[in-house]
């Protein structure tokens, strides 16, 4: 019969999970959701994210956690550079649904590849000093490898609505996101903010990648199962709602890890794709967003 | 001569030259060679009948090539039926899980097709790796028969058969692009709105073609578990099978079937080629780099460069 | 009752934004009605309604008696309801020939190859587009494109077109144009719903002229008493 200490703690292990599937899931809340620009290397820049910080930690101890605080900002810039390349080749031409979605999975595949070829097909992780240790709330635990990451995605997450709802730039990408055209109005140039929002998504790969390798080990095609995850929880919150996408991923995350207890780890990648299929086909305005069919 | 007759008759006549060439050369690599850009061929035409003709792009064409395979796998295991029997129902169940995947995604905007087909193959595969009767994760082994009716040895048979797929996945293309269906696909492609307004079935010519466009992926997968005598999961979906449909098809262009065949022929050959010097990982880091240069410099492939330097002579 | 479009409270709802509200209306036979209203007034969700693109609305669509409910777009464009786009929407990548042979391919039951080209054909000439039946749409002027979106709605016979602001930002000569050809198909019993900004066009043509104003009907009637009433002065032309 169901142990009810196993399925707590699979529901706290799940709800830690679903904080990652969050910070994993909001870059692409807004590049795909607020922005349009569907880029399905999402996860594969976050895996890229994760072996650079892994190669930076490994050897010198450095947290990895920090480290991706740290190369954020470069990932940043170069989130905005591929948005100049994006729309001068493919959104200004009209030629981003066949073109362009193309363009996204080819550099997914030339991420992936890279990879391989520079770290080799193998597994690679950090160790880190709170690795083993553990958080106890009577028979629940909380290992900390999955507790710091998940109060870092927390945190980036609450800054980033911050961001959104406070600041002049925020809510120009918010604006963006209704109506391209009000902009103009405001007297802020489109292409410019969403170079900065498309930028900044790129950054939140970067820190999604820091949280991945302190909770599991990565290879270069870990992004794939990813890509299931990160777009259930995107299309499932409704399109660019990001306190629905953070609902949707801590969801998602008990889901997962419940169904992986019960029936095994082999079934978990089927359950964000089954879940992606199911959403696509029943409710594609997601739970909390607008239709955008 | 009528137009459509003439590509049949031309098709067949360039099937037996390369049949009798093959067989002057006659060593075992020259068939495997010729097998796998055939079988590139049918997959990018394949592809290309839903992304280029009605602009939908199909991100499971691993999935709908497995499909073919395991199917093969499971009837030769279940009933040891004959590989041509195989490939026919291949066929159908690649066929039947495009309309399925269609019937409940084709509704919504096309990048939400694209993201379920994503999801279609990761899917599978796991039911496939679940599957212990399908051979599991492990794969499953497929005994190869010495010869086959008039053919020398099997690996020239299985050649044959790809090759006969491949000609007719091209003239059912030509068929389509010279149809009715082709010309509702094209308004859908161009817009998809004022095509359901001048009373375009939109819904069933896209699921038509998802269907036409699936069947032909799972034939191409069909006769797999042959050409290898051993298949798991992991080659059968490889993402390999994705990548080169897309990038064969939009490095030759998009606008007919001859594009697909020209970058399939092109890309596979060199492929096959590179196999000996690069590692299959060095070989996709150039099939997506070539694919991110030509979607972002040459939008209409190898064809469209062709025809803008033509156009350039007449006016010059 | 024997209309040809015949609505009964209709009704639509964006959110919580309501667009369209109470919306009664007829057309009968071969009748020429002319629909205006300010920019917002829910004249484009009105038409987007009866040619099946927002299958949720509320009240009840029948064209000639037969309810709409259910209906798909290319399922209503089949009976014999036509519309235009605001913006011409033409299929870039066939021939001006080709795009008018859509519509007659597609029909129930279609038309084969050669009637269908010879019917576009002469719904060209009837345009005066047939020189350019073998260029492609990128190559058409503004007019032309608009000539093009009408030939393409006009190809099928139909019983009723819907004609979205088919003259706007025309010159003078271009609106008459326009008009002739509108006059010319409703001759030949094609009841003909006109949007328009353009009001010379909208009193030459409507027998009969209805306004909406933010979602309702307000006023409905012969043209010239319509445009005298006060609530249509204010509401619409003071504006």
């Amino acid at each position: 019969m169901l142990d009810p200490v196993l399925i707590a703690n699979a529901v706290v292990s799940g709800l830690l999970l679903g904080c990652l599937y969050a910070i994993a899931s909001m870059g692409l809340a807004v590049s795909f959701g607020m922005l349009d620009v569907v880029n399905i290397a999402h996860p594969a820049m976050m895996v890229l994210a994760s072996c650079v910080i892994a190669a930076l930690c490994a050897p010198t101890g450095f947290d990895p956690l920090l480290a991706a605080l740290l190369i954020a900002p470069v990932f940043g810039l170069l989130g905005a550079g591929l948005y100049r390349l994006y729309h001068l080749y493919f959104e200004r031409r009209g030629d981003e649904a066949m073109q362009g979605l193309a363009f996204f999975f080819g550099l997914m595949i030339v991420i992936e590849v890279s990879l391989v070829l520079v770290y080799g097909a193998d597994q690679r992780w950090v160790e880190t000093g709170y690795g083993g240790l553990s958080l106890g709330l009577g028979p629940v635990g909380l290992p900390l490898r999955m507790l710091l990451p998940a109060l870092m995605s927390l945190a980036c997450i609450a800054a980033l609505l911050l961001w959104l709802r406070r600041s002049f730039t925020g809510r120009a990408v918010a604006a963006v996101a209704q109506d391209r055209d009000a902009l103009r109005f405001l007297g802020a140039d489109p292409i410019r903010i969403k170079t900065v929002a498309f930028g900044l998504s790129v950054a939140l790969a970067a820190i999604a990648g820091g949280c991945l390798i302190v909770v599991q080990p990565v290879d270069a095609h870990s992004g794939h199962v990813f890509i299931g995850r990160v777009l259930a929880v995107v299309i499932l919150a409704g399109l660019g709602s990001l306190p629905g996408t953070l609902v949707a991923a801590l969801v998602f995350g008990v889901i997962e890890n419940v169904t992986a207890t019960l029936f095994g780890p082999a079934w978990s990648p089927a359950v964000a794709f089954s879940l992606l299929l199911a959403v696509l086909a029943l409710r594609p305005q997601g739970m909390f967003g607008r239709a955008h069919a | 001569m009528s137009r459509p007759l003439r590509l049949n008759v031309g098709l067949a006549a360039a099937g037996v030259a390369l049949i009798l060439i093959l067989r002057l050369i006659d060593n075992d690599y020259a068939w495997y060679t010729g097998y796998v850009i055939l079988q590139y061929v049918l997959l990018a035409v394949a592809w290309n009948i839903l992304a280029g003709y009605s602009g939908y792009v199909n991100f499971g064409t691993a999935a709908f090539f497995a499909a073919g395979a395991y199917t093969t796998i499971l009837l030769t295991k279940a009933l040891n039926l004959d590989l041509l029997v195989c490939v026919l129902a291949a066929g159908l169940v690649s066929g039947a899980l495009g309309l399925g995947m269609g019937w409940l995604t084709l509704r919504l905007r096309g990048v939400y097709f694209s993201i379920a087909t994503l999801s279609l193959a990761v899917v599978l595969q796991t039911l496939v790796v679940n599957w212990p009767y399908a051979g599991g994760s492990s794969g499953a082994y497929t005994m190869r028969p010495q010869g086959y009716a008039v053919f020398g040895n099997y690996s020239e048979f299985l050649f044959v058969l790809m090759l006969v797929l491949a000609l007719g996945g091209i003239a059912v293309a030509a068929g389509i692009e010279r149809s009715r269906l082709g010309l509702g696909l094209a308004t859908i492609r161009d817009d998809e709105r004022a095509a359901a307004a001048a009373g375009v079935p939109t819904l069933r010519l896209k699921l038509i073609a998802t269907a036409i466009s699936g069947g032909m992926m799972g034939m191409a997968g069909a006769p797999l578990p042959y050409y290898a005598s051993y298949l798991n999961p992991e080659a059968a979906f490889s993402l390999t099978h994705t990548i080169n449909a897309m990038a064969m098809t939009l490095i030759g262009g998009t606008q007919g079937w001859v594009g697909p065949v020209i970058g399939a022929t092109l890309l596979s050959t060199l492929q096959q080629g590179a196999t000996v010097t690069i590692s299959s990982a060095g070989n996709l880091l150039i099939v997506g780099g070539v694919l991110i240069l030509f979607v972002m410099l040459a939008p209409k492939g190898i064809l469209g460069l062709i025809r803008a330097w033509r156009g350039r002579g007449d006016t010059a | 009752m024997n209309a040809v479009l015949d609505v009964r409270g209709l009704g639509k709802t964006f959110g919580g934004f309501t667009a369209l509200n109470g919306i009664a209306l007829t057309v009968a036979p071969g009748e020429r009605l002319g629909l205006v209203g300010p920019n917002g007034s829910g004249k484009s969700t009105f038409v987007n309604c009866i040619a099946g693109d927002f299958p949720d609305h509320a009240g009840v669509v029948l064209f000639r008696n037969r309810p709409l409910a259910g209906l798909k777009p290319h399922e209503r464009a089949r009976l014999g309801l036509s519309r235009t786009f605001q913006l011409p929407r033409p299929f870039r990548s066939l021939t001006v020939l080709e795009n008018v042979t859509v519509p007659l391919r597609f029909s129930v039951p279609p038309l084969p190859v050669a009637d269908a080209r010879a019917r576009a054909r002469a719904c060209l000439e009837r345009v005066g587009l047939q020189d350019k039946a073998h260029s492609h749409p990128h190559s058409l002027t503004q007019v032309d494109l608009r000539k093009l979106e009408l030939a393409r709605a006009l190809a099928p016979e139909p019983a009723l077109l819907i004609a979205d602001e088919v003259m706007a930002g025309l010159s003078h000569s271009e609106v008459d144009q326009i008009l002739d050809l509108l006059f010319a198909l409703n001759g030949d019993g094609t009841a003909v719903i006109m949007i328009e900004h353009v009001m010379r066009a909208i009193t030459a043509f409507s027998q009969r002229l209805a306004v909406f104003v933010a979602g309702r009907k307000i006023v409905e009637g012969d043209p010239q008493t319509v445009l005298a009433t006060p609530e249509v002065e204010a509401a619409y032309l003071g504006t």
